[in-house]
């Protein structure tokens, strides 16, 4: 009669550590399949200095879509388009000054770009009722997005989306954590 | 060739062992404790049946649990009455006076064919020496879980003249790191079932009037998405993705519709829905953010957040004529509306000072009430029988849930051990 060696079973045990460990870093039955997309994560305190603006129409030429690497402005750190974030108040929408040449950039490269597209991701800081951070994020991004269609980009180029107070970059509890989270996030399409 | 065998046999039955181990709802499972009774408990003592302890599930324990938690009973211990009453005639009433007990329940299970069993109780009111209820139910042992939840209920109506919910379910979100799931379990904690899970957040969920669906938002998509999906079958549809956001869905008292904040035509609006996510109909235009929309029991108004006046505040939308009407004036934050189900207030979010906390308005006196007294309280759900809201809590360490009676006197706190807590919803009555 054959025994099962300590050999083997100890083979099995960690074959089984191993393969169970892989099967349940997969999703369980009900998430869909869905095409993976990269999560943005721009750079913390991304905002433009009054003036940087016009650093975006000249230097790299604004052509092209939003992928790609060498000579891309949307991805040079040199270049305004690279700033993604506009960043608000407690409680409020109101667009301040110093995101003004930000805004302008992007609406700019939409507005020579006629097939870039972008989404607008609004998010609120963690104090209040989840679903009313909903809205609020939501009235952040169409407000941006307002602003970018007066200064030549068109509806159908970009999508506003809210993620509410759900998608914190900062885990902080303070003050400092409640302002970086309350902003917009620029993400073109395709990044 | 044997030997092979027998490796991948150990092989399979590892993997399944860490499996289930790392897979377990047990993580997310919620253990509820009182931390604050009602103005005054009926004393009662629970009789162990007789014959109970020849099965290996618990039933007096849980009828007994279930009363106690609710605040509104203190449990007098049995021991020492001997003979042990299993029928009401066997009941010496002056015992249980003795004892501090104005309410004495007592039982059997007796062997029935076929591995079942026959599950008898009495409840008596030891001061007028009177029998207030009896009921027998045949059941396989291994629904003695639900068993005690229906002793349970009866007990409560007619100790306190109102519908008991321990036969109830909860559905709840719990994060643990970057995953999310949606569960269901019955209203004491226990059997925590996972409905959804996710690497993104989901919010929202709301359940269908007949307890059959569920509504809820996710972010899988990048987006906020609107779902339905059945408890049954496992199986969802989306209810609502249009360009933008959508969010915040809440049912018609007729399960067929469901309100639902979208952004499709700019800004937050309310819009009404099919359950099969067809007939979109705009509810209302502002300029405003509109969303929460709650409706009435009967139908035929929905309370909703809006900030059309300045600040978010709620107010009232009566379907039939259109007419909306302001319904909170304190403070410059009142948020989250949920009807009672009798109809005859809502509760509600405010914020003061910079703290959160849930609060009960009458909509015939307009009074406010706040019933809790944390830093950052939200999304109130309110039990079918309007006496116990669940609501989440949490000072932005881990959240847990917390629920408190309509008058704020009965507090309990719901913890899962290893997860953030959030976003109660409480389900309706079994039918």
């Amino acid at each position: 009669m054959h025994q099962l060696s300590h050999r083997n079973f100890r083979h099995a045990l960690w074959a089984g550590i191993a393969i169970a460990a892989l099967l349940a870093g997969c999703q369980t039955t009900q998430t869909p399949d869905k095409a993976p997309v990269e999560e943005r994560t721009p750079s913390p305190g991304a905002a433009a200095a009054p003036g940087a603006g016009t650093a975006g129409t000249t230097g790299t030429g604004v052509t092209g879509s939003a992928t790609g690497t060498q000579g891309n402005p949307l991805r040079d750190p040199r270049n305004v388009l690279s700033k993604r974030s506009v960043y608000f108040d407690y409680d409020s929408y109101a667009v301040k000054d110093e995101y003004k040449p930000l805004i302008e950039a992007h609406a700019k490269y939409l507005q020579t770009n006629r097939t870039a597209r972008m989404a607008i991701q609004g998010n609120a800081d963690e104090r209040g009722s989840r679903e009313y951070n909903i809205a609020l994020g939501q009235r952040r991004a169409d407000t941006v997005k307002r602003m970018m269609l007066l200064l030549g980009a068109t509806d159908s180029q970009i999508e506003t989306v809210s993620f509410g107070k759900e998608k914190p970059r900062n885990m902080g509890h303070d003050e400092a954590a409640w302002a970086e989270n309350r902003r917009d996030d620029v993400v073109y399409a395709g990044e | 060739m044997l030997r092979r065998l027998r490796f991948f046999a150990t092989l399979a039955w590892f993997t399944a062992l860490v499996l289930g181990l790392a897979s377990n709802p047990a993580r997310a499972q919620l253990t509820i404790e009182i931390i604050g009774g009602g103005g005054t408990t009926v004393p009662i003592a629970i009789v162990p049946f007789a014959g109970e302890a020849n099965y290996p599930y618990p039933l007096t324990g849980i009828v007994g649990a279930d009363l106690a938690r609710s605040g509104l009973f203190k449990l007098i211990d049995p021991a020492g009455v001997n003979p042990r009453p299993a029928r009401a005639d066997d009941v010496r009433f002056g015992e249980w006076t003795a004892r501090g007990a104005d309410a004495v329940v007592v039982g059997s299970v007796t062997p029935q064919s076929e591995g079942r069993v026959e599950v008898r109780f009495f409840l008596l009111d030891a001061v007028k020496q009177t029998q207030l209820a009896g009921f027998s139910y045949v059941v396989a042992p291994s629904q003695f879980r639900a068993t005690a939840h229906k002793i349970a209920d009866i007990i409560y109506e007619k100790l306190t003249g109102d519908v008991g919910v321990f036969s109830t379910r909860i559905a709840y979100i719990a994060k643990q790191g970057p995953r999310y799931e949606l569960l269901v379990a019955e209203a004491d904690g226990y059997n925590a079932q996972i409905i959804v899970t996710s690497n993104e957040p989901l919010l929202s969920p709301v359940w269908s009037p007949d307890g059959s669906r569920i509504a809820y938002v996710s972010l899988e998509n990048k987006k906020p998405i609107v779902y339905v999906q059945s408890l049954a079958t496992g199986q969802r549809q989306v209810l609502a993705n249009f360009r933008g956001s959508n969010s915040a869905p809440a049912w018609a008292p007729d399960g067929n519709r469901l309100a639902v904040t979208l952004s499709r035509d700019g800004g937050s609006q309310l819009y009404l829905i099919n359950a099969d996510g067809s007939g979109v109909q705009r509810l209302m235009s502002s300029a405003a953010i509109d969303t929460e929309a709650n409706f009435a029991p009967d139908g035929r108004s929905i309370l909703f957040t809006s900030d059309r006046g300045g600040s978010p505040q709620i107010y009232r939308l009566t379907l039939g004529t259109g007419a909306v009407e302001r319904m909170t004036f304190d403070g410059s934050y009142n948020v989250s509306p949920r009807h009672l189900p009798d109809g005859k207030g809502f509760v509600f979010v405010r914020r003061d000072g910079g703290r959160f906390n849930v609060a009960i308005e009458d909509f015939a006196t307009r009074q406010v009430q706040v019933l809790t007294q944390g830093a950052s309280d939200e999304s109130p759900s309110v039990a079918p029988n309007g006496k116990l809201i669940l609501y989440a809590s949490g000072n932005g360490g881990r959240g847990i849930l917390a629920a408190v009676s309509s008058d704020g006197r009965v507090k309990q706190r719901l913890t899962a051990a290893a997860s953030d807590v959030r976003e109660p919803a409480w389900g309706p009555l079994p039918k």
